[in-house]
């Protein structure tokens, strides 16, 4: 029997091949389980700040989390765009703004930095990969500006458990602002596990070196950010004669370097890029908190270095190889 | 000379001449499951094919044109096509038979090109002309590869001949033989080290001295310690150990790419628009090196081809030696037909090969693999919004910056793709292979380069 078929009739050929550019193999990596992974490093802190603030840690990271994907629903829907939820990156963002705020915040406060963050400063730029300064910290910004008096009343650990926590909140002074008024009333160990009054996610050191570690491991972030970040901030607190533990251990410099200076989108792409970036970050930081009237600069110095970035990589744009040879040589 | 002294001295004429002991750093590349699944079989031979299908497009440069017509009885190594054209390689018969047409065939790209269809005899005749040639100095080196046919087997298909005709103020002084075959799936070049080690280490000493080189690498990748150990074994027992070493290279792909495969060997950098002779350097592909040795004894030019055929819809995965113009649907017929529906069948390997629109299509010269991709295997999952991760920077061979050349491509804009040198790309696709978001980055690739060259 012969087939008119040009091709083998030996064999069961296929109807329609499928065609497309190279490469025909992927790593496997994909947005959302990276996005995964940040969620899994923010685990520990996220507990150790219901453990030392209670419930209502426990109710801001459940609504900024839950607005913030609202929101980038209700945003991509309006403007008719492919559903983006399920990248995980907006729940990111709202673990990461709750982590920003006090934990007595009124919620009503949660919710509208939660929408500032997504419908202005993500969305409203295109959405993942576009914003060009971190939403979550714009958003903690946003509220700073509007909101100061709500958004700097601190709370001790444990504060719950207190006999007057019915009428009122025990408020403290954080171990920035006892550095700046000149005495440091918390140990290093207290600091460093977190027993002292701050942001709700940004207390635990320990907690955050713990995600740090793990995305390092999981090849999330690289350590140049964090590593530049924390260093320069240690270098100068040296220089200035200040404790430079205290000043690593405190305030946002912890979660600002592993969490919120590594953003994929508002951070250089290249590593000496990265580098300059997490210096910069470190200097800002330390020049707001020694001589600024704010006792705490991490936010404004990533939002600062995050509107630096595309001159950074500019300036730090690799020359491709073979092209030093060109140079050098005649 | 007394070789004695030489003995002694060794060590230091091994640095003399800069023979590496390991490699040096490479930038970039990514980490891809080798799946060398047909590593330890055999090769083995496809019987006469019943009719094959020459394409006169089997190297990069200008086309050959047919210098045979329809009826004409031809054997095996005669040459049917050639051209006058500098970059080009000539094209012989791999079968015995009569040429039933000359028709055309549409490329993967989309050109249409000549072909010379011969329908075989089954006698595999050889033809009478053939005898070894005499090579005494470089100039008849080049034209005698020139002669067989010979293009560069890694895959890119470049007239070996031209690389050997390299201008003497270049002042190349190193052989690089490219043994790494760093692409999935592949073991063609694995099986010529581990079938022919002696034509490889004859080859590579050969074209050495012929070319007046002073010393010569092969480089193999690590997850190959057989033919490291084998060549090595032979390159020691011959005493070229002086001049020649078996370099054993990191697993990392693209090692097999040649500017990368330099920097290992050599630590040199190809300038950025510039060749291998640029940097000092040779470099010729383990199978090519091969057959320069076999052609020099028996004069057969280039008409068959080791093809790695794999991937998860064929039944049998093997190592196939067939003339080259054997159709991939006889082929697929060879190992056992298929075990599902290809989805998708790639020429080359996973990483840079081109995917087919037919079965219906011929092998080449530089053909190394055909992958069968089962319906799973070619799942081609939509692209969704850059993260500006940075992993196609880091992963980018030539230090590129594939992130912002996507958007200068969207926006065409001319001077800002010149200004990030996307003429260095080489295409290997570790950015797309890494890229979270499955950016189609070799593609932005590719474009940004057709848009610099033709300057809009």
């Amino acid at each position: 029997m012969e087939n008119p078929s040009p091709a083998n009739p030996a064999i069961n050929t296929p109807a329609m091949l499928s065609v497309s550019s190279s490469p025909h193999r992927h790593s496997g990596e994909n947005t959302a389980y990276i996005m995964q992974d940040v969620l899994i490093a923010l685990i520990p802190a996220a507990l150790m700040s219901v453990v030392y603030f209670g419930w209502r840690s426990a109710l801001l990271i459940g609504l900024c989390t839950g607005t913030c994907v609202l929101t980038e629903y209700i945003c991509r829907r309006i403007m008719k765009r492919k559903q983006t939820i399920s990248d995980f990156s907006a729940a990111v963002t709202g673990v990461l703004l709750a982590f920003n705020l006090p934990p007595t915040l009124n919620p009503i406060f949660a919710v509208l930095g939660s929408v500032f963050a997504i419908a202005v400063v993500k969305q409203m730029f295109g959405g993942i990969g576009m914003n060009f300064v971190n939403p979550a910290l714009a958003a903690r910004i946003f509220l700073l500006i509007s909101f100061p008096s709500h958004m700097s009343k601190w709370s001790l650990p444990f504060f719950y458990m207190s006999s007057n926590a019915s009428t009122d909140v025990v408020s403290t002074a954080t171990p920035l602002a006892q550095m700046s008024s000149g005495k440091l009333a918390t140990s290093t160990l207290d600091l460093f596990i977190g027993m002292h009054g701050g942001c709700l996610g940004e207390t635990c050191a320990l907690a955050l070196l713990l995600g740090g570690f793990y995305l390092l491991l999981r090849r999330v972030i690289t350590p140049h950010i964090p590593l530049a970040f924390i260093g320069t901030v240690a270098v100068i607190a040296l220089i200035a004669g200040q404790n430079p533990v205290a000043h690593v251990l405190s305030g946002g410099v912890m979660l600002g370097a592993i969490f919120m200076a590594t953003d994929y989108t508002t951070c250089p792409v290249n590593k000496t890029g990265r580098i300059i970036y997490g210096i910069g970050c470190g200097v800002i930081t330390m020049t707001i908190r020694l001589f600024g009237a704010l006792p705490e600069g991490v936010s404004y110095s990533i939002v600062l270095m995050n509107i630096l970035t595309p001159h950074i990589e500019a300036l730090t744009q690799s020359s491709p190889f073979g092209s030093e040879v060109k140079r050098s040589g005649k | 000379m007394d070789t004695s002294n030489i003995k002694d001295s060794r060590e230091s004429v091994v640095n003399d001449l800069g023979l590496p002991k390991k490699p040096f750093r490479t930038h970039g590349g990514v980490h891809v499951d080798h799946m060398k699944n047909t590593a330890e079989f055999d090769s083995e031979e496809l019987s006469t094919p019943k009719r094959v299908i020459v394409s006169m497009q089997q190297h990069i440069g200008a086309a050959c044109e047919p210098i045979v017509k329809k009826g004409d009885k031809v054997t095996v190594g005669q040459l049917i096509a050639d051209s006058d054209s500098f970059m080009c390689a000539p094209i012989h018969s791999g079968v015995s038979g009569e040429v039933t047409a000359i028709g055309t065939i549409i490329m993967p790209n989309g050109a249409e090109i000549k072909t010379i269809e011969i329908e075989s005899d089954g006698e595999q005749t050889v033809c009478p002309d053939i005898e070894p040639p005499v090579v005494t100095n470089a100039d008849e080196l080049y034209s005698a590869v020139r002669k067989s046919g010979l293009v560069g087997l890694g895959g890119a298909g470049f007239p070996v001949s031209i690389k050997l005709n390299f201008s003497s103020d270049k002042n190349v002084d190193t052989l690089i033989i490219n043994g790494a075959e760093c692409e999935p799936y592949l073991t063609a070049d694995y099986r010529e080290m581990m079938e022919s080690p002696e034509d490889i280490v004859e080859g590579t000493r050969f074209v050495m001295e012929t070319l007046g080189l002073k010393r010569a690498i092969i480089g193999i990748e690590g997850n190959k310690p057989a033919a490291i150990k084998k060549l090595g074994e032979i390159v020691r027992e011959r005493s070229l150990d002086e001049r020649m070493c078996v370099l054993k290279l990191g697993t990392s792909y693209p090692h097999g790419a040649e500017k990368v495969l330099i920097k290992a060997c050599t630590n040199r950098a190809v300038p950025v628009g510039k060749i291998p002779a640029d940097a000092g350097c040779v470099v010729l592909n383990s199978t090519s090196v091969s057959f320069i040795a076999k052609y020099m004894r028996t004069g057969m030019p280039l008409v068959t081809k080791r093809i790695t055929v794999d991937g998860s819809a064929i039944n049998e995965p093997k190592n196939v030696i067939a003339p080259i113009g054997t159709l991939i649907s006889d082929i697929a017929e060879f190992c056992g037909g298929f075990r599902q529906e290809p989805k998708k069948v790639l020429m080359g390997g996973p990483m840079m090969g081109t995917a087919l629109y037919t079965l219906d299509y011929p092998i080449i010269k530089q053909n190394n693999g055909l992958i069968f991709m089962g319906e799973k295997e070619a799942d081609d999952v939509k692209p969704s919004d850059c993260i500006r991760c940075g992993r196609c920077v880091a992963a980018c061979p030539m230090l590129l910056t594939p992130v912002n050349i996507q958007h200068f491509v969207e926006k065409r804009d001319v001077q800002g793709l010149n200004e990030l040198c996307v003429m260095s790309c080489m295409e290997c696709g570790c950015c797309a292979f890494s890229c979270p978001a499955r950016r189609p980055l070799v593609q932005y690739l590719r474009m940004a380069k057709s848009i610099v060259k033709s300057g809009r």
